[in-house]
């Protein structure tokens, strides 16, 4: 026997009046038909709220890191849905868990094929400082390979930690200066690398 | 086939080569010359009445207090047919840590022996292939030898005071 087709009769209708996140207008002269700001702050606000991460997961952390992206905690929330295993289009590397010494060489070369600008995360104790692992074969946290901008402590952290160091990304993305990536300073951190 | 027959044999072929018979945990287990490691293997191998014919592990044991025989190159077979295993060890000298490969009779001694080559550094002789498996390739020394500490000695950044260990606080 068949089994009978439900319809949804009574659909809800949705709410979206004050419930849907927009980003804050930055600070402007506003007029009748005109808004007028500074560049730096429009790109910001751009890179801000669209980040592409590319998760970089070979442990626990990962396992966090896809809860995080689920619906439950929804990282599409910030603009970061469009995850990509493509360094070229990132512009976050979020490297979750242990990494190896002789993974060290790759985590570097997918960080020099992103285009700048870019951004670095270490989520858990292993990416940030190697963890547990004070071994011969486990790379003493990424920051010896890479620049690090946000460490996320927890081991694994939950995925509200991860959440608010991706915060912490947008607010460094949406404070940087333009020119920032063409700095002396910048250059010179790079240089530290090894990285041109 | 019981451990009692396995080592009536054994002796009977090799004689004064093989010593140090025990069973800890009712697993036939012995000492035999380093140099008589293949012959053995092959006669397991052969005889139809042990047919020792899977190699299930080659590893090796670090003793660095035993001058002279430092290493103990372990290995372990299986008779697949009557489901009984037993390891031999083969004690050589760390400063010369030679032993012939078993990949003459077993392929599958073939990673095995690059993984103990990996990490105690023994030379496998006639391996086809002995290079690093696990490791990164530009390591330079044979990190389960017993001299080098677990922990990674490149940190810096590591404080000893706050492991409990040394430092200022006693």
């Amino acid at each position: 026997m068949a089994r009978p087709v439900r319809f949804n009769i009574h659909p809800k209708q949705t709410d979206i009046h004050d419930n849907i996140a927009i980003a804050e207008m930055p600070d402007g002269l506003n007029g009748e038909g005109y808004f007028a700001t500074n560049l730096e702050k429009v790109v910001a606000l751009g890179r801000k709220n669209s980040l592409w991460p590319l998760p970089f997961a070979t442990s626990c952390c990962g396992i966090e890191f896809m809860a995080t992206a689920a619906a439950t905690y929804d990282l599409a929330r910030f603009g970061a849905e469009r995850m990509a295993f493509t360094p070229r289009q990132c512009d976050l590397l979020m490297v979750m868990g242990t990494i190896a010494k002789k993974m060290a060489p790759i985590v570097r070369q997918v960080y020099m094929q992103m285009a700048e600008p870019r951004w670095v995360m270490a989520v858990g104790a292993c990416a940030s400082s190697g963890g547990i692992f004070d071994t011969y074969s486990v790379l003493q946290g990424i920051d010896q390979v890479v620049p690090v901008d946000v460490y996320v402590p927890g081991c694994p952290p939950r995925p509200e930690a991860i959440l608010d160091g991706f915060m912490r990304i947008q607010e460094l993305a949406g404070h940087e200066s333009l020119r920032r990536r063409n700095s002396e300073h910048y250059k010179k951190l790079m240089g530290s690398y090894g990285i041109q | 086939m019981t451990n009692e027959t396995i080592q009536q044999k054994i002796q009977d072929k090799f004689g004064a080569s093989v010593t140090g018979f025990e069973e800890p945990y009712g697993m036939l287990t012995f000492e035999i010359a380093a140099d008589k490691n293949i012959e053995l293997l092959q006669y397991l191998y052969d005889e139809p009445d042990l047919a020792f014919r899977f190699l299930t592990d080659v590893t090796v044991v670090h003793y660095p207090d035993d001058k002279g025989r430092e290493l103990a190159v372990v290995y372990h077979l299986h008779n697949l047919v009557d489901n009984i295993r037993f390891r031999f060890k083969c004690f050589i000298d760390i400063e010369n840590p030679e032993i012939n490969t078993a990949t003459v009779l077993f392929e599958s001694a073939n990673w095995q022996e690059r993984e103990a080559y990996d990490f105690y550094g023994v030379i496998f002789k006639g391996h086809p292939n002995l290079k690093r498996i696990m490791n990164v390739e530009e390591m330079d020394y044979f990190p389960m030898r017993k001299e080098f500490p677990l922990e990674d000695q490149s940190r810096t950044d590591k404080d000893d005071e706050m492991f409990g260990r040394g430092g200022s606080v006693i």
